[in-house]
């Protein structure tokens, strides 16, 4: 039998309209509102129904709403709808005013009733709006239309690429925790004892694998054996020391860097990409996302880790490239930019520094909402906020710190 | 307000159709230019003395009304493009008209024809409009047939009215259509067949859905003076309203414009709904049919259920509706289907109906709905036509 090959949905949207895109990647509900009236406005334009004002910003919102009326689609012009029907959708009156035509979860009730509405990315990473049950209920997740949007753990096949260090450990658990059927977990230098990797392989849906992501030929070897079985991949391999240009002498530690961080995700991608592509619409366990560890320094210099911080700008510019390319199979690429992390790296820096487990805990809901940027825990969310009120401010405040 | 003018002295002649069919590999230029052929052949008129020009057609792209009249040899001193769907009809007319009451033109074409490639229906409900292509067509790409889903669940829920009544009217316009030679169905429907199609999008099945198919529409308007020195059979138009985006506050569309407007319309006839021995209503789905019946003043708001249940709605029968078979039964040709009531109301009037006749038409009601934007239909209108007085 032929493996199905991936469909997407109508990707068109005017430019205005990638606004709510923007939002949704980041596991936001945002629509239009207008500083002069303060109306909220959908579908989006680019000057105010109401008082023609062009002052329009993307907000969040409150997703309540109430379901006015529903329907169930056996018949689409599409060929991605047609594969997928019946498909439920709503329209929705929003509490906050505008009326929206949504794609409706199987546990909402028949219209009239009370749901609540969210933004989402769909198969084409095109921000589409979905009306849940107002109250969660159990296994929410497995609904048909909702896990197209998500790439839940739930069933799947996930390569760790690297379980030495402590999070790529903790995204093992977390995994486990969150239903993976099966857990390849990547491990360079097989000989070398680590603190924790025991544990991990205990796990009964663990396998250990030899991998090396700066040998192109252990990526390869690799990625034959197991390759068209991935359905997710979380690269967590990293090289990180401290330190910038005038502090150190030579390339080496830079190029170590690079190696990992940038070549390591490149022959991961080479190697991984074209089957995981291959098979993003086999079945309801299809491959579906594609996880890159990055760093919040990935956005802005922190000259104190001045190298380790271009490199992680290079995997991120590469990992844009990545998307890209993933992008026409709907294969999701979600990039995290924690802050420092709380391992021995970062040893001198003081707090507040991320936990490991808080990283594999932003993994999995960034897995589950479909998100494709993550920016965990505080320090992220506060180096984030600053870099989009303003980055050159960031780029000083980064030299000064 | 001022007073509106009335539209005295106009006349609406020569109803032609191009004969649909149910996929063509001509353009919609060669279905607007095969309607012009026809209204200069019925008419005895030269080309050049149709001054004016109104065009109508969904894929035109990307030549509009203008590059037409190249197209066709055509040098009209006035020339209009009512890109309005379902609503063409009903503005082309009250612009027509009153470019033949102020002298701005002698005869007036009206014209809409469309195509269908195998392909074409669905390439256009893609890029149908921007808030479409943003907000509609990436939820399940199921095109008008969804939108109207929303309003037949909403409109049923809220009135009580059951699949069956719907299903009456679908009925008995098949059974007009079974008289009309260029009707695309050909055979008897029941209730009984109507009930168990298959579903298309809950709580629509087949029969509530038009089907969208090739052909073309057209009249010309000109001058009573001018349609007897011609001998030519015509109707009056009495009264014409048309409103856009009309109640933007309702959540969902539960009334048109012609709610708004239609006391202005029959102020301007003269005459009330009781008047009208023949209804051409837009009737892309059936629950559309209802709320007009409702909007127009035929029945009270929510109670077109009832109304249904106690009349015929066949062409001789109580209340004759869409009785060429509506684009139900007749198909959609893209823009051509907001003319087909027109077109249909003219031949009944003038006494030259395709199949059987309305007993003694001397009043016609023809409406028009077009557009859905995003969440509703935006343009509403209707004319009220009486036989000519020649």
């Amino acid at each position: 039998m032929r493996t199905r090959l991936p469909l997407l949905p109508p990707a068109h949207r005017s430019r205005v309209a990638l606004g709510m895109t923007a939002a949704a990647a980041e596991g936001r509900f945002e629509l239009q509102r207008c500083a002069a009236c303060d109306a909220v406005q959908y579908p989006p334009r680019e000057t105010c129904h109401r008082c023609l004002s062009d002052r329009l910003h993307w907000q969040l919102v409150g997703g309540g709403g109430e379901l006015i009326s529903h329907t169930s689609v056996l018949h689409s012009h599409d060929p991605y709808f047609r594969e997928r029907v019946p498909w439920r959708l709503g329209l929705v009156k929003l509490d906050c005013g505008p009326v929206l035509v949504v794609h409706l979860h199987g546990d909402v009730a028949p219209a009239p009733q009370r749901l609540r509405v969210g933004a989402w990315l769909d198969r084409a990473g095109t921000a589409v709006l979905v009306g849940l049950p107002e109250k969660d209920v159990p296994n929410m997740a497995d609904d048909r239309q909702l896990r197209e949007l998500t790439c839940d753990p739930k069933f799947r096949k996930v390569l760790v690429t690297d379980g030495k260090t402590a999070v790529g450990q903790a995204l093992v658990s977390a995994l486990a925790q969150a239903g993976a059927d099966l857990i390849w977990v990547g491990h360079s230098e097989p000989w070398k004892h680590v603190a924790g990797l025991a544990a991990v392989a205990n796990l009964p849906q663990v396998t250990l694998l030899p991998l090396d992501v700066t040998n192109a030929r252990s990526v390869a070897e690799t990625a034959a054996e197991i390759g068209a079985k991935v359905d997710i991949l979380v690269n967590t391999a990293e090289f990180h020391r401290a330190q910038g240009i005038a502090s150190r002498h030579g390339t080496e530690v830079a190029r170590a860097e690079m190696d990992v961080n940038y070549f390591g995700l490149l022959r991961l991608a080479q190697e991984f990409g074209p089957a995981m592509r291959a098979r993003a619409a086999d079945g309801p366990t299809s491959a579906t996302a594609w996880v890159n560890l990055l760093s919040i320094f990935a956005l802005s210099n922190f000259p104190a880790h001045g190298t380790f911080s271009a490199s992680k700008a290079a995997a991120l510019s590469l990992a844009q490239c990545l998307r890209a390319e993933m992008q026409p199979a709907g294969l999701r690429v979600i990039n995290l930019f924690p802050g420092p992390i709380d391992d021995e790296w970062n040893q001198l820096l003081p707090p507040p520094k991320i936990a490991p487990a808080a990283i594999a805990k932003a993994v999995i809901a960034a897995l589950r909402d479909g998100v494709e940027d993550v920016y965990p825990g505080d320090v992220a969310e506060e180096w984030r906020a600053r870099f989009r009120d303003n980055p050159k401010v960031l780029e000083r405040e980064l030299a000064a710190s | 307000m001022t007073a509106r003018a009335p539209y005295a002295g106009v006349a609406i002649a020569v109803p032609v159709t191009e004969p649909y069919v149910r996929y063509s590999i001509r353009s919609a230029h060669w279905f607007v230019a095969s309607v012009l052929a026809k209204l200069l052949q019925q008419s005895g008129l030269e080309k050049l003395a149709i001054d004016g020009l109104c065009v109508s057609s969904f894929l035109l792209a990307p030549d509009s009304a203008v590059g037409l009249t190249q197209n066709l040899g055509m040098s009209p001193r006035w020339l209009d493009h009512v890109p309005m769907g379902g609503a063409s009809a009903v503005v082309a007319l009250r612009r027509a008209a009153r470019a033949v009451q102020a002298g701005d033109a002698d005869v007036v074409a009206c014209i809409a024809g469309d195509t269908n490639h195998v392909d074409s229906f669905r390439a256009t409900l893609g890029n149908f409009s921007q808030f479409a292509r943003d907000a509609v067509y990436p939820y399940g790409a199921g095109g008008p047939n969804a939108s109207f889903a929303f309003l037949t669940d909403y409109y049923m829920r809220t009135t009580g009215a059951q699949r069956a009544d719907f299903g009456k009217l679908c009925v008995a316009q098949r059974d007009n259509a079974l008289s009309n030679p260029l009707a695309l169905f050909k055979q008897r429907l029941t209730l009984e067949q109507y009930l168990v199609a298959r579903p298309i999008a809950v709580p629509l099945h087949l029969y509530d859905c038009v089907m969208p198919c090739a052909g073309g529409e057209g009249v010309l308007v000109m001058s009573t003076d001018r349609a007897q020195s011609l001998r030519l059979p015509y109707v009056n138009l009495l009264g014409a309203i048309e409103r856009h985006n009309a109640y933007p506050e309702d959540p969902i569309q539960m009334r048109g414009g012609w709610a708004v407007d239609r006391d202005d319309l029959y102020a301007q006839a003269g005459l009330g709904p009781a008047d009208m021995d023949l209804l051409e209503l837009y009737d892309d789905y059936p629950v559309i049919n209802a709320m007009q019946l409702e909007d127009l003043g035929f029945c009270a708001k929510g109670e077109a259920p009832q109304f249904i249940r106690k009349n015929t709605f066949t062409t001789t029968g109580t209340m004759p509706l869409n009785t060429s078979g509506g684009q139900l039964s007749v198909g959609q040709a893209g823009a051509a289907g907001g003319y087909l009531g027109l077109v249909e109301a003219v031949r009944q009037l003038t006494g030259q109906p395709l199949g059987e006749a309305v007993p003694n038409a001397r009043h016609a009601l023809v409406s028009g709905f077009g557009m859905i934007n995003y969440d509703r239909g935006l343009c509403s209108g209707a004319l009220v036509l009486s036989r000519g007085d020649a």
